[in-house]
């Protein structure tokens, strides 16, 4: 009975574990074969290996402008949503104020829609602020957006640290701010990565926002590139699953890295927010 | 911490600190000095300054430019009641869009929450093989929705593709998935599928760890099975991750957008677009900032009256807790 149930739990495992690689392992070895092979042999090795579409990209200055351009955004938006969201949600934990109820409910209604939602006038803020075509067109409405489950998230965190510790440093006549800075800072360290892990993936992947605001392919961040090579080239499917496979590369990289904490990070997040 | 020592913290905090009811002056003095105002008027602003200019500004101006017909250049100045609000209605294809996210949400019940409740279970476990397992599993959620698009887009493809050569194996002609409407939206249903389970399974994971080692152990050890220690004890305790993973479900279905542009397209004939591709593909593409609009604020009374009665219906006992 036990055997039989090892088993099936194997079997199970298997499958599914191929239905989740198999996508995957077809996309990047199709980086390696003709057109006529990826005609008749989608899954098996290449016939004969072709490296030209992997190096054809990688060595165009274009590709690695679009990963520039993804990484400057993700940093920014990581970088300023750690900070306005901990500043805010310090406040809001920690001092007693009138309105502070209201002010934290009214921080957290973005839980309440997606961005799409409010995308349109989005876009025409973004212009009015001139700020099409930047960078910031795509950092700032972000940001924005993720304030919400980050203040929450932050907030309860930074509500749980033992009081003692900010009483005594009170009496030993150590302001807020520095006790921002020395006490609650240092000890959320493991919220603070939680955080920034949703902001990172989710900046790093945004679409619909730099769809928006970004017309100059200069300032594309690579799902916009991808789309466009996509277009240009969507009858030849190696260029395309070679370029798909190089982008897959960073997330995949990270995710080997630090698999444990962005698991954690990304369903933790979710659970509280 | 021994309580004796907390009280004497307690007790001396007490006496150090202002005293409830004193002049207002004396008060923002005290405030200042700790550092209290400025921290109050300093760490505040920024994320209320984000908030309101980006998200909050824009879903009023939303409701707002839904009554206009504007292509977004100058002020908007041709109202039109709810001119917007009817055409966006009265769309079939708006329709379509609608039901095509009721049916990623029926599917992620029905069969993807399944699925990885399943698989959860299987692997829930600290053993490495259940490491393993897990990792895999999780690898098509960090993917970019457009990367998901884009990959599957090209094993459906009839004359390539993974779809195209299984049928070659046995001397078919291989249909052009993504051309036919209905198994376009079939199609894109796997997608959702393979891209969202590993999710929900880590959830899942998460919460079978909650469930408490010595319940399982004594019943055990009353001769229970093991289907029987999972139908009786252990699903009835997961229930609380089960709602909250189907409520995820519900708010991605709400959101579901880049996969379906690199995949779909919302073709064959708009027969695949979700409400969010529908207001990119209407609104948005063609500068119809008011229609656009319209769309938006119907999508923003479709998310909260969804959360609330979600939340109303099934949420109420964690909430209280």
């Amino acid at each position: 009975m036990k055997s039989l149930f090892r088993y099936y739990r194997w079997l199970v495992l298997v499958l599914v574990a191929g239905f989740c690689l198999l996508p995957l392992w077809a996309t990047i070895i199709g980086g390696f074969k003709t057109n006529g092979d990826l005609r008749t042999n989608a899954i098996g090795l290449p016939r004969q290996w072709v490296p030209d579409n992997y190096l054809s990209i990688v060595s165009t200055p274009r590709f690695w402008q679009m990963l520039w351009n993804s990484t400057v955004i993700a940093t920014f938006t990581v970088v300023l949503t750690l900070l306005v969201s901990s500043l805010a949600a310090y406040t809001l934990a920690h001092l007693r104020f009138a309105g502070r109820k209201w002010i934290a409910n009214y921080l957290t209604l973005g839980l309440t829609f997606p961005f799409a939602t409010a995308v349109l006038p989005v876009f025409i803020r973004v212009r009015d602020l001139g700020l099409l075509d930047t960078y910031w067109g795509v950092i700032l409405p972000q940001v924005a957006f993720n304030l919400s489950f980050s203040i929450v998230l932050l907030r309860s965190f930074f509500a749980e640290l033992p009081r003692e510790l900010f009483e005594a440093a009170i009496m030993d006549g150590c302001s807020y701010p520095r006790i921002f800075l020395r006490i609650t800072l240092p000890l959320s360290r493991p919220i603070l990565a939680t955080v920034a892990v949703l902001a990172l993936v989710g900046s790093w992947n945004n679409y619909l926002l730099p769809l928006v605001t970004i017309n100059d392919d200069a300032v594309y961040p690579w799902p916009l590139g991808i789309m466009q090579f996509q277009g240009q080239y969507s009858t030849e499917w190696g260029k395309v699953l070679a370029f798909v496979s190089l982008t897959m590369l960073p997330a995949i990289t990270l995710y080997l890295l630090a698999q444990k904490q962005i698991i954690a990070g990304l369903t933790s997040g979710a659970v509280k927010g | 911490m021994p309580p004796s020592n907390q009280t004497l913290i307690e007790q001396v905090s007490a006496r150090k600190a202002p005293p409830r009811k004193g002049s207002l002056a004396s008060g923002l003095r005290a405030a200042y000095r700790s550092g209290s105002l400025t921290t109050l008027l300093l760490f505040l602003p920024p994320a209320l300054v984000f908030f309101t200019l980006f998200v909050i500004l824009p879903v009023g101006e939303s409701s707002y430019f839904s009554f206009f017909n504007w292509n977004g250049y100058g002020p908007p100045h041709k109202w039109v009641d709810f001119e917007n609000y009817l055409r966006v209605l009265n769309d079939p294809v708006f329709r379509l869009s609608l039901t095509n996210n009721l049916l990623v949400i029926l599917v992620s019940a029905f069969v993807q929450v399944p699925l990885a409740l399943w698989v959860a279970l299987l692997i829930a476990d600290q053993s490495r093989v259940s490491m393993v397992f897990r990792a895999i599993f999780f690898v098509p959620y960090i993917l970019a929705d457009i990367v998901a698009g884009l990959i599957w887009h090209y094993l459906y493809d009839g004359d390539y593709g993974l779809v195209g050569t299984i049928y070659r194996w046995f001397g078919l002609e291989a249909p052009h998935v993504l051309a036919q409407t209905g198994w376009a939206t079939a199609a894109l249903l796997l997608v959702v599928v393979w891209k969202y389970f590993g999710f929900h399974m880590a959830l899942f994971i998460a919460g079978r760890q909650n469930v408490p080692l010595d319940v399982i152990e004594s019943a055990r050890i009353d001769g229970a099975s093991r289907w029987n220690i999972t139908r009786f004890i252990v699903l009835p305790l997961m229930r609380p991750v089960v709602v909250l993973s189907l409520f995820f479900s519900l708010l991605g279905s709400l959101q579901l957008f880049d996969l379906i542009i690199a995949l779909t397209d919302g073709g064959p004939l708009n027969s695949s677009h979700s409400a969010v591709s529908y207001l990119y593909t209407f609104g948005i593409k063609r500068m119809r900032v008011g229609f656009g609009s319209a769309v938006g604020v119907l999508l923003f009374v479709i998310c909260v009256l969804v959360m609330l009665f979600y939340k109303r219906l099934f949420m109420r006992e964690a909430e209280s807790k």
